[in-house]
């Protein structure tokens, strides 16, 4: 009686083991791939301890003096330990540079919170106009015993903090109305709009900011001149805006036809329409290729180096000429690199969080 | 009366397009107004009479003959041969190292994948400029003087003032190797009604063989002949070979590698965009994983990859302006140069711009047809 077995549920609900899911079939799989894992690691491990040899083994540690960096083989980090305050600031007078790192900080912090959703709001714009209004006027000194500071020797990070906000910040609401007279209804204003952005974007941008620095004073009334560090930012913005309003304007093409017929038929004003229906449908639309475009420009204030101004990269680049030092260009390169990438890829990727959440919320 | 036209919408728009082109054109007027008065008054004479006059400065390399001698307009000339010589090396190099790259991204193995993200995460967000001038700065302060040049290989040399390695070139007559390139050329497109009609007919190999042929049989005929040209020291430079300056050096490195991580991601989502049943239908016919790619998956992608890959190829038009930074001679070193020279700061800005309007113009142009030609197969 006791001779049939009843085979148990547990033996059969175990799925079977699927090999190819393991790390090592993905690595040695196949011929192909354990040929790919061999030139990937050798290639890697290669590289990995050229490097090393390079920026750790051999290197020069903050401290040292520059006779010691042209005799060693490594990395020379002593230069960056010493220079660091010229890379960062500039020519800015050394006793004041609690003012531009003041700014720097400022715009930080604030980059940081206003990337919470939950800050996009009124207030907050109002807090970034006066605190960018309050920074300028802090760099440029001239009140209350602050001693004067010409545009011409701010220079470092904040020069290059300060054209990427404006360049963002002024060209947002340019870009917005571009975008607007693109799509809109007036003949007279689509075609400038259109003319604009093509022309803007079919343009380099080094041509823009050769016209600004070069041109623009000549354009002037005689007697009337315009500081260089603004003349860049003219170029910044407008070049900015143009690229900002072709992403707006995808935004504003998505946006379904049914909403603007509906808010006409609740009787709203083109403005009304605009700013409660359209605008904040199509911005969050395009929120993910937006922070893009901030990537970009933030990339491209480095070309203000072109046309003679001390950002971030020809502050660096100053730092160099002290006969004093060698010139280790590949390090300071790299630190200079090792910036923006922290901020450019820091933008990216909340740009992808900031994709995510939103699908989270429309998928419910 | 005032009161009707106000509320009137079809007076509200004019009156408001009358006053944005007023204040959009009167704003350029007056710009241009003091532009002309603040030219007279300083007496700088406008216009582009003196492209004639000799340019005075010399180029360091181009591909079509230049001295300092000759005219503003013909170095020009030369800057703009550079710039789209360079463009179209950066382009092609960078469009196979993307699709490479995309198919890096793509893998399922993870060494090879986390390599491919590694690089495009560093190369997407660090600016172009600093990467040039890292890529300058490697290949130029590294090396030794051209007395002491590294010799990796017989008759290639590296020094600071670049990569010399010999040149080949032809000797003979020519002429009828290239007739007979032609006419093989010809005959595979006179072919094609046959190709479609049976697709079954090994014509691909035997034409291949037959080519092959006719070459081997026309270059014996003309009595051509490979001659290499190896490099020499000479002083303090070398003679010969052909020559790989740093700057071009570097701006070719600098370029194809930031431009290929953005046309990788192209290519990468142009691949994704193909429903994943296509690649299962393929392998259930029997299709080898390459030949999938190419004939099922690649000509359905394209349709996607096109109208952004317009946008990043003319990127890299206007990205080697940026050889300014390393002082390669591109038509916007040639111009920056003349305009130093001359003062004519409008007039070459205007050339500067009117040549990239054109080449923006005409590439968008060439892709808008290209792709019109992928989508017509769409349906037939």
């Amino acid at each position: 009686m006791s001779t049939i077995s009843i085979p148990t549920q547990t033996a059969t609900s175990v799925a079977p083991i699927d090999r190819r899911d393991g790390a090592m079939h993905r690595l040695f799989g196949s011929v192909a791939s354990s040929i790919a894992t061999v030139i990937a690691l050798g290639l890697g491990l290669y590289a990995l301890s050229r490097f090393a040899d390079w920026a750790l083994i051999n290197a020069v540690w903050p401290g040292e003096s520059g006779a010691t960096c042209r005799q060693a083989s490594g990395a020379c980090w002593a230069f960056l330990g010493e220079k660091l305050r010229q890379i960062l600031f500039g020519i800015y007078p050394p006793a004041q540079q609690w003012r531009p790192a003041i700014v720097c900080v400022f715009i930080l912090v604030m980059v940081v919170l206003s990337l919470n959703p939950r800050q996009w709001r009124l207030r907050t714009v109002g807090v970034w106009l006066v605190g960018m209004i309050g920074s300028l006027a802090l760099m440029q000194g001239g009140w209350l015993g602050l001693e004067r500071v010409p545009t011409a020797s701010w220079g470092g990070l904040p020069v290059t903090l300060v054209l990427a906000v404006c360049a963002l910040g002024v060209g947002m609401p340019l870009g917005v109305l571009l975008a607007l007279a693109r799509r809109g209804s007036l003949p007279v204003a689509r075609f400038i709009a259109t003319c604009v952005i093509e022309l803007i974007r079919g343009l380099p941008l080094i041509s823009l900011l050769f016209m600004a620095s070069i041109v623009l004073p000549i354009m002037l009334p005689a007697g009337m001149t315009i500081d260089s560090l603004l003349r860049a930012g003219i170029a910044l913005t407008i070049f900015s805006a143009a690229y900002l309003a072709e992403v707006i304007r995808g935004g504003l093409q998505s946006l379904p036809a049914g909403q603007l017929e509906a808010s006409r038929a609740l009787g709203l004003s083109w403005w009304q329409m605009t700013r409660l229906v359209v605008l904040p449908q199509a911005m969050r639309k395009v929120i993910a290729p937006l922070t893009n475009t901030a990537i970009v420009m933030i990339k491209n204030t480095s070309l203000v180096l072109i046309v003679g101004l001390f950002d971030l990269l020809s502050s660096g680049r100053a730092a160099l000429t002290d006969p004093a030092w060698p010139t280790p260009y590949v390090e300071t390169y790299f630190f200079i690199a090792a910036i923006y990438f922290c901020i450019c890829f820091g933008l990216s990727r909340y740009s992808m969080w900031l994709e995510r959440s939103f699908k989270k919320g429309e998928l419910r | 009366m005032f009161k009707r036209l106000w509320y009137n919408a079809r007076a509200r728009s004019v009156m408001a397009q009358v006053l944005i082109a007023c204040v959009f054109f009167g704003t350029l007027g007056w710009l241009a107004w003091n532009a002309h008065t603040n030219l007279t008054q300083r007496g700088i004479a406008t216009g582009f009479g003196y492209l004639s006059d000799a340019a005075r400065f010399p180029i360091s390399e181009s591909l079509v003959a230049y001295r300092p001698t000759d005219s503003y307009a013909r170095a020009f000339l030369v800057g703009l041969i550079n710039t789209l010589f360079m463009s179209a090396l950066v382009i092609v190099v960078s469009t196979v190292l993307g699709f490479l790259l995309a198919l890096a991204r793509r893998s399922s193995h993870p060494l090879v994948n986390g390599i491919g993200t590694v690089y495009l995460e560093i190369t997407r967000n660090t600016p172009l400029v600093v990467q040039l001038l890292f890529w300058y700065s490697l290949v130029t302060i590294n090396l030794p003087s051209p007395r002491q040049a590294l010799n990796p290989l017989p008759d290639v040399f590296l020094s600071i003032r670049g990569l010399f390695f010999p040149s080949v070139q032809l000797q003979g007559d020519w002429l009828l190797l290239v007739g007979t390139l032609c006419a093989a050329l010809l005959i595979w497109l006179g072919l094609r009604p046959l190709r479609r009609r049976r697709p079954a007919l090994p014509l691909g190999r035997w034409f291949l063989v037959l080519t092959l042929l006719a070459c081997v049989l026309a270059w014996q005929w003309g009595g051509l002949a490979l001659v290499s040209d190896a490099p020499q020291l000479r002083g303090l430079n070398f003679v010969g070979g052909t020559a790989l300056t740093p700057e071009f050096t570097a701006l070719l490195i600098g370029l194809t590698l930031y431009s290929a991580a953005f046309s990788g991601e192209i290519i990468r989502s142009g691949i994704d965009a193909v429903a994943h049943g296509q690649w299962e239908a393929a392998q259930s016919l029997g299709l080898r994983p390459w030949t999938t790619l190419r004939h099922v998956i690649v000509p359905q992608s394209l349709r996607v990859i096109v109208p952004p890959m317009t946008t990043q190829y003319l990127s890299i038009v206007k990205n080697t302006t940026l050889a300014l930074a390393v002082g390669y001679p591109d038509l916007s070193f040639v111009i920056t140069t003349t305009i130093n020279q001359t003062g004519q700061a409008i007039e070459g800005l205007v050339i500067l711009m009117g040549v990239y309007l054109c080449i923006s113009l005409s590439v968008s142009l060439f892709m808008n047809l290209y792709n019109r030609r992928i989508l017509r197969t769409e349906r037939p």
